[in-house]
């Protein structure tokens, strides 16, 4: 158990630059997860704190310790590794014990804790099996195992879910969260799926392009999303954004497509008149009823419960509703804007424009 | 999976496998079937009188003190060959696995040696390591230690084995080669996070997985430094000086070509023929229960 630091890592393979400065402090005991799509360097943050890529520059620090220059054995860390990376030609209990056996600890004391391990993980009855006898759930939890048992600083996760079908993925999702809880292990888990950062990071840090765009609580990045990559990121179906005007002395947006002035619930916002800015309401949020948009309906997902309904503008902006009950048909549909769900954006930067107290 | 071609009729498939069984036919079976034969028989060097004397000639071989001797020069021959092929392509393999500069020159330059005949490569060392005009063989001379494998059976045999060796290395190097880039990286990083220092990596994770490999490799080794050296030890030295260098394979030539005691000599090949036979059905035995990673 140890605190995480990272100051202004960056790293460039050649001419590319994939890291551009990324600072993040980890408490003792927290999960946070690492969001976000392919490329955008998340795994190569990860494998700088594991020691497997070098930073070009900045440094990591590991209970306040610099590691930056150490390798990744005199780190503490253990990795779960998303095809598992178990040792092929070792027993369960081999694979699991390896980094024991390193550290000479005694044998019965290895067998110990592997034991201990094993029967946490429910994976005791396999010990002498080869990782090629094992399903892929059972391997996943080889490989969690393998990093329980060196009791390490850091558990590291690279996208450990990824190669399991969905319902295990579930499963071991709300595993994994409960195990890191009860161990208190400070954790870095890496992810291309929003719904597996969601539920399982204490805070949340969303990566776009080698930027770490936002680093929050789940909730907080879905109630005040800090960009709009963040904002279209996290939420499913994601968020609609429409382009409009500040108007009424920084009161009230006009939006383009029909000239309908949507007055701030909760005041007023810098700039001049005519600022340009996208308005971000989540498809949840939006609700049916006159006097809002009128919305042409193309395609119907009904969910049960709920349906996600596709649909144009007259102007011809996309807009994504979701909207409870079965029942709804394609063609026209009039929806109106909460204000109080809106979200403000500077049209330029896409950085979020919060009202001014 | 298995695939299998079903051919209606006999004709087709005849024609298809008829070259294969020709060359098979007249150029093994037949001299291995008169091998067989001519080792029951004994026959003057003038092949004007033959006697069949059943396992007579096998009975001499066996008891032969001189070809006792050839066996475990061969033994140790084929185990030295064996061992430094193996290891030096082992250790260019995972040097050449390392991502370094230039490292698909370094590759096609360490293949080229198999492309070379046995005699070829055998004039080629033959030029480095002579006493009087090889370039190795004079500065060994003029450095103060003395140099001549003509003389010197020990420094015959160490040539030898070098040179067959070396010949060997690419051929085991590429499939060292292969069996490395088969390792998932992954696998390696987390035994480095384990904690393992790139030593232990590699006794405790690579070699175990190249294992299947490295056992193949040998037999090819072992078959190979038995049967293929004849013209590297012929180029070089003859089997001499004395018989420090005469193998179980050059023993056969020097019998039946030099000595024309064809039916001594037949015996040799017969029984050298049924140890090719062991090593290779220990091999697909080996083959058929293979670990797959």
């Amino acid at each position: 158990m140890a605190t995480l630091q990272l100051r202004d890592v960056r790293k460039s393979f050649g001419a590319t630059q994939v890291l551009h400065g990324v600072d993040l402090d980890v408490a003792e005991g927290e999960m946070i997860v690492i969001v976000g799509a392919s490329g955008c360097g998340k795994s190569t943050l990860l494998r700088i704190v594991a020691g497997l890529e070098a930073a070009t520059s900045g440094r990591v620090l590991i209970g306040g310790q610099d590691v930056t220059p150490l390798e990744p054995a005199d780190r503490d860390v253990a990795m779960v590794f998303q095809s598992y990376a178990l040792y092929p030609h070792m027993s369960v209990f081999d694979n699991m014990a390896y980094g024991l056996k390193i550290r000479g600890l005694p044998r019965e004391q290895i067998r110990r804790r592997v034991q201990d391990a094993a029967e946490l993980l429910g994976i005791a009855a396999l010990l002498e099996r080869r990782p090629r006898q094992l399903s892929g759930g059972q391997r996943q939890r080889v490989a969690m195992g393998r990093a329980i048992v060196r009791e390490p600083k850091l558990f590291l996760f690279d996208e450990p879910l990824s190669n399991l079908d969905a319902k295990l993925r579930v499963q071991m999702r709300a595993e994994i969260r409960r195990l890191q809880k009860r161990l208190g292990v400070t954790s870095l888990f890496v992810t291309h799926d929003q719904v597996e950062a969601m539920t399982l990071g204490d805070r949340l840090v969303v990566m776009h392009q080698g930027h770490a765009a936002q680093t929050a609580t789940p909730m907080e990045i879905w109630e005040r999303p800090a960009d709009t990559y963040v904002a279209g990121f996290i939420g499913s179906p994601a968020m609609n954004f429409l382009p409009a005007t500040l108007a009424a002395g920084g009161t009230a947006a006009r939006l383009d497509t029909n000239g309908l002035v949507l007055p701030f619930a909760d005041g007023r916002r810098p700039g001049e008149e005519g600022r340009r800015l996208l308005l971000g309401i989540r498809p949840e949020h939006l609700r049916p009823g006159v006097g809002g948009l009128d919305l042409h309906i193309e395609l119907v997902e009904p969910l049960g419960g709920e349906s996600v309904l596709h649909g144009r503008l007259a102007d011809g902006t996309a807009l994504t509703a979701k909207l409870p009950g079965a029942l709804h048909a394609e063609g026209p549909l009039g929806v109106i804007i909460p204000l109080e769900h809106l979200h403000v954006f500077d049209a330029q930067t896409g950085r979020r424009l919060d009202a001014q107290a | 999976m298995e695939k299998r071609v079903i051919f209606k009729g006999w004709a087709l498939p005849l024609a298809l496998l008829l070259p294969q069984l020709v060359i098979t036919g007249v150029f093994f079976f037949w001299p291995a079937g008169q091998a067989v034969y001519q080792s029951f028989l004994r026959e003057d060097a003038f092949g004007l009188s033959r006697q069949f004397v059943g396992l007579e000639n096998f009975a001499d071989v066996l008891t032969d003190p001189t070809w006792l001797d050839a066996l475990w020069r061969s033994g140790f021959f084929s185990a030295s060959v064996a061992f430094l092929a193996l290891s030096v392509a082992l250790f260019l393999a995972v040097q050449a696995d390392k991502h370094i500069r230039g490292a698909a020159t370094y590759k096609t330059l360490l293949i080229w040696p198999y492309a070379v005949a046995p005699a070829i490569a055998a004039v080629l060392w033959l030029f480095m390591f002579h006493p009087n005009i090889g370039l190795f063989g004079r500065m060994l001379n003029a450095a103060g230690i003395p140099w001549n494998y003509k003389l010197n059976g020990d420094q015959a045999m160490l040539l030898v084995i070098l040179a067959s060796a070396w010949k060997q290395v690419s051929y085991n190097f590429i499939f060292f080669l292969a069996g490395l880039q088969s390792i998932p990286k992954s696998v390696l990083e987390a035994a480095a996070i384990d904690g393992a220092r790139p030593a232990r990596r590699f006794w405790t994770v690579v070699f175990p997985l190249l294992s299947p490999t490295a056992f193949f490799l040998l037999v090819v080794n072992l078959v190979y430094a038995f049967f293929d050296t004849f013209g590297v030890i012929h180029a070089l030295t003859q089997g001499g000086p004395g018989k420090a260098t005469e193998t179980l394979i050059y023993r056969v030539y020097t019998d039946g070509v030099m000595n024309l005691n064809l039916g001594s000599s037949a015996a040799q090949s017969v029984i050298l023929m049924v140890l090719v036979i062991a090593l290779t059905m220990v091999q697909f035995r080996y083959i058929e229960r293979k670990v797959h990673y």
